[in-house]
């Protein structure tokens, strides 16, 4: 049941963190009982997006119409009580209550004075649990749900505001196979109640069976929009997700090292309360190998590197040196030789360059090595140079990432592991980037193991690539051989 | 109402008021002295736990509100002699407006500045009454002219009694629709927002809810000692032990916050033959419950099973 006018309408929406555009001019409109895919890889926009459209930020510029009602930077309860409602990715419900307690938490009237619930709260709280399929577990506590019996909580409460508009935040995002399905006839059932449906994704892929159209962007900016085949053979999509051509540079006689691998990890699992993000992950990394994992977001790439850095627990075997990492912190694995540059960089914000590098440096044996530590960073990394007295946060998106890496290579590691450096970076920026990590691979014995999700940024350093794929590892082989056998079927 | 009569734990709650109750026919005066502080002590813990363990705001300084209750009765009692019950009404109204003038601005600040200014405001407050000695005096305190009663008998049922309607109004609010959405807010104050419901005006009016029995509570405790002083009802040592005892009760519980006062002042009590040292054990204790039963004594009796 279409509706030939939009019930959603957005319009020029902006918005500024700082100096850093998070939204550019996006435009888009979604009628009743339409199905629009906004999809982007980490730091496109997309989540920034959604939320502007919640209330939960306020736009700088732009509209936000619902039925012809400008909204844009109302609170985010009166937009919730004008009827657009939000599936949340990660849901936190009261654990206390029983799942029919927090279905009916949604029902209630937003008034102080009103201490007990209409008796019809109960029945319609008890036939939304029924259509999502939560009927059997109503006297349960949430801490005792499957995840897919969480997301699933999450849906009903949305559905119990009967909302005209539904946001849904990565709607598949650690479900199996099985349950994608039944979440997908879930949101489908949203289109037939003549609901506008807004998914948010990083990719096409997950959302492509359906969406009706799909609007991509790139660094805040709308790059793509049409039907899910348009958008996945569109140019600038193919460009952003795989980078233009794809070049290798693998180095053979690495290849051929045999031996004990410096980094060895058998079997590992992980899980996020009752999500699986990792299942049974071996990869390995020989001394000197530079080593690519690519995997669109969500696909676990980071829980990987946490879990060998010993952020997350994981079950299974991780050697690194020929010693098991278990049971060492995390200080410690980076104190030999291991050392993350984590994806979020997690700079100190109001320390200045200097002092985010004299850090990194605290433990080198003596004054001379940290020196020469820092002039070789700054030969490779000018920009820091210039830099050096500005507090860490006022950098740049690019120079914050050259910051991060050149912190992480202070502390002289044996291992680099760099998740998912290109993360909302312009393409010339990627470039310089690209280049330090062309001369770092020429002229240091150093190991790393990247994690990317911009293959056309991942192959040319690499030596050997793993393909990460919703927690598990498809694919292995030098990178010469990733276009024929994964190029196509990767997006 | 049927379901009221058919939980366990309305007639376990029931005994343990007719037993206590009957306190006068089976305990020493002394005994009944410390109940009745402790009684007062219940209501200000369990005002604490609405707005922390529901509202999830760390209120640092909750006997800024206890003082400005207990002040405010005391002062209109003493310059204009009006009547006990008045005095009391004028003591929450006081609670009210400065608790409003603080949390205002407060509940708009994110992160630990809620729980900063709550803690600065027992400060000033100290220094207000410090300053202003020749109404409230200052650091010795001040006789109010009335009290509740002269009988200890009668003093501990009215302080039992005021501790048992507290309970009612404030646990029956806690399992109601809105206590429901309170704690919704506190634990995700963006997704409650996103059901719809106004998170600041929920939580500004548990903190109203906590004022208004803080200040009510620190008035009582003023009529049943005849003397408002500083050290009673208004030194941080004091917010820090109503802290501890809502915690080691079992915070989000409310009834827990009453029971962890009660064995918090008894313990005091029972190990005041150790001199200097008893302050110490029992913090010692109550650092050991927090660390190894963060959910409290309550809630380990409640939840132990859950995890």
């Amino acid at each position: 049941m279409l509706t030939d006018t939009p019930i959603l309408e957005v319009e020029h929406l902006n918005k500024r963190f700082g100096g850093l555009v998070a939204v550019k001019d996006i435009s888009f409109n979604i009628r009743g009982g339409e199905i629009l895919g906004l999809i982007g890889p980490n730091g496109s926009g997309k989540s920034t997006v959604m939320k502007l459209v919640m209330g939960i930020e306020r736009p700088n510029a732009g509209s936000v119409r619902l039925h012809g009602k400008e909204l844009a930077g109302w609170p985010t309860h009166r937009i919730a009580r004008e009827g657009i409602g939000i599936v949340f990715q990660h849901s936190r419900p009261l654990h206390r209550q029983t799942v029919l307690e927090n279905i009916k938490l949604a029902l209630l009237p937003d008034s102080l004075l009103r201490l007990a619930a209409d008796h019809s709260v109960d029945g319609t709280a008890r036939a939304i649990a029924e259509r999502v399929g939560l009927g059997d577990v109503l006297n349960r506590r949430p801490s005792t749900l499957p995840f897919a019996g969480l997301r699933r909580l999450e849906l009903a409460k949305a559905v119990a505001r009967d909302p005209k508009v539904v946001l849904v935040d990565e709607p598949f995002a650690g479900l199996t196979g099985p349950e994608v399905a039944m979440f997908s006839d879930l949101i489908d059932d949203f289109r037939k109640d003549g609901r506008a449906v807004l998914l948010v994704d990083h990719n096409v892929k997950s959302v492509a069976a359906l969406v009706d159209r799909v609007l991509a962007m790139y660094l805040g900016e709308h790059i793509a929009e049409g039907t899910a085949d348009e958008v996945m053979r569109d140019e600038t999509v193919r460009r952003v997700y795989l980078g233009g051509k794809i070049e290798t540079h693998a180095r053979p006689e690495i290849n051929a090292r045999q031996g004990e691998p410096a980094l060895d990890v058998r079997g590992i699992n992980v899980f996020y309360g009752k999500a699986q993000a990792l299942d049974q992950v071996s990869i390995h990394v020989h001394e000197g190998e530079f080593v690519s994992i690519v995997g669109l977001n969500g696909a676990g790439k980071t829980t990987l590197f946490n879990a060998i850095s010993g952020l997350v627990p994981s079950t299974g075997d991780i050697h690194w040196d020929g010693r098991s990492l278990r049971g060492r912190s995390p200080a410690s694995i980076a104190r030999g030789g291991v050392v993350q540059c984590p994806e979020s960089r997690e700079l100190f914000g109001d320390m200045s360059v200097r002092e985010n590098l004299d850090l990194g440096g605290q433990h080198l044996p003596s004054a001379a090595a940290r020196a020469k530590q820092l002039d070789w960073l700054l030969e490779l990394f000018p920009i820091l140079a210039e830099r050096h007295a500005q507090p860490a946060r006022t950098l740049s998106g690019g120079e914050q990432q050259m910051l991060a890496i050149a912190r992480a290579l202070m502390m002289q590691p044996k291992l680099l592991i760099l998740d998912e450096p290109t993360l909302g970076l312009a393409p010339v920026i990627l470039e310089q980037l690209s280049k330090a990590l062309t001369r770092l691979r020429e002229t240091t014995p150093i190991t790393v193991l990247l994690g990317e999700q911009n293959v056309t940024f991942a192959l040319p350093h690499a030596d050997r690539v793993y393909v990460l794929e919703h927690a598990r590892i498809v694919w292995e082989g030098d990178p010469g051989r990733f276009a024929a056998e994964m190029g196509t079927g990767y997006l | 109402m049927t379901r009221l009569i058919q939980s366990r734990g309305f007639w376990i709650a029931l005994l343990i008021v007719i037993v206590g109750a009957a306190g006068p026919w089976w305990l020493s005066a002394y005994i009944l002295g410390v109940l009745t502080s402790a009684y007062y002590f219940s209501v200000f813990a369990m005002s604490w736990d609405l707005l922390f363990g529901f509202a999830g705001e760390v209120n640092f300084g909750p006997t800024f509100l206890i003082g400005l209750g207990a002040y405010g009765a005391a002062i209109l009692n003493s310059t204009m002699g009006y009547a006990i019950p008045i005095c009391l009404v004028f003591g929450v109204v006081v609670a009210l407006v400065g608790g409003l003038l603080l949390a205002v601005p407060a509940l708009r600040l994110h992160g630990p500045y809620f729980g900063l200014i709550t803690l600065v405001s027992v400060l000033l407050l100290r220094n207000a009454i410090v300053i202003f000695a020749s109404v409230t005096g200052g650091e010795i305190g001040m006789t109010v002219p009335d009290v509740l009663s002269i009988d200890a008998n009668v003093n501990y049922w009215y302080a039992l009694a005021f501790m048992v309607v507290c309970a009612i109004i404030l646990f029956g609010l806690s399992r109601s629709a809105v206590g429901l959405i309170l704690q919704a807010s506190g634990q995700d104050a963006i997704e409650a927002a996103a059901l719809g419901f106004n998170v600041t005006k929920h939580k500004l009016a548990a903190f109203c809810v906590s004022a208004a029995f803080s200040g009510l509570a620190g008035g009582m405790l003023v009529f049943y000692l005849g003397a408002a002083s500083v050290d009673t009802v208004i030194d941080l040592s004091i917010a820090v032990q109503i802290i501890i005892a809502a915690v080691l009760g079992g915070r989000r519980t409310i009834l827990g916050a009453a029971l962890g006062a009660i064995v918090l002042l008894l313990a005091d009590e029972a190990l005041r033959p150790l001199g200097q040292l008893n302050t110490f054990v029992v913090s010692g204790v109550a650092l050991a419950v927090i660390l190894f039963f963060p959910d409290g004594l309550l809630g380990y009796l409640l939840h132990g099973k859950e995890e």
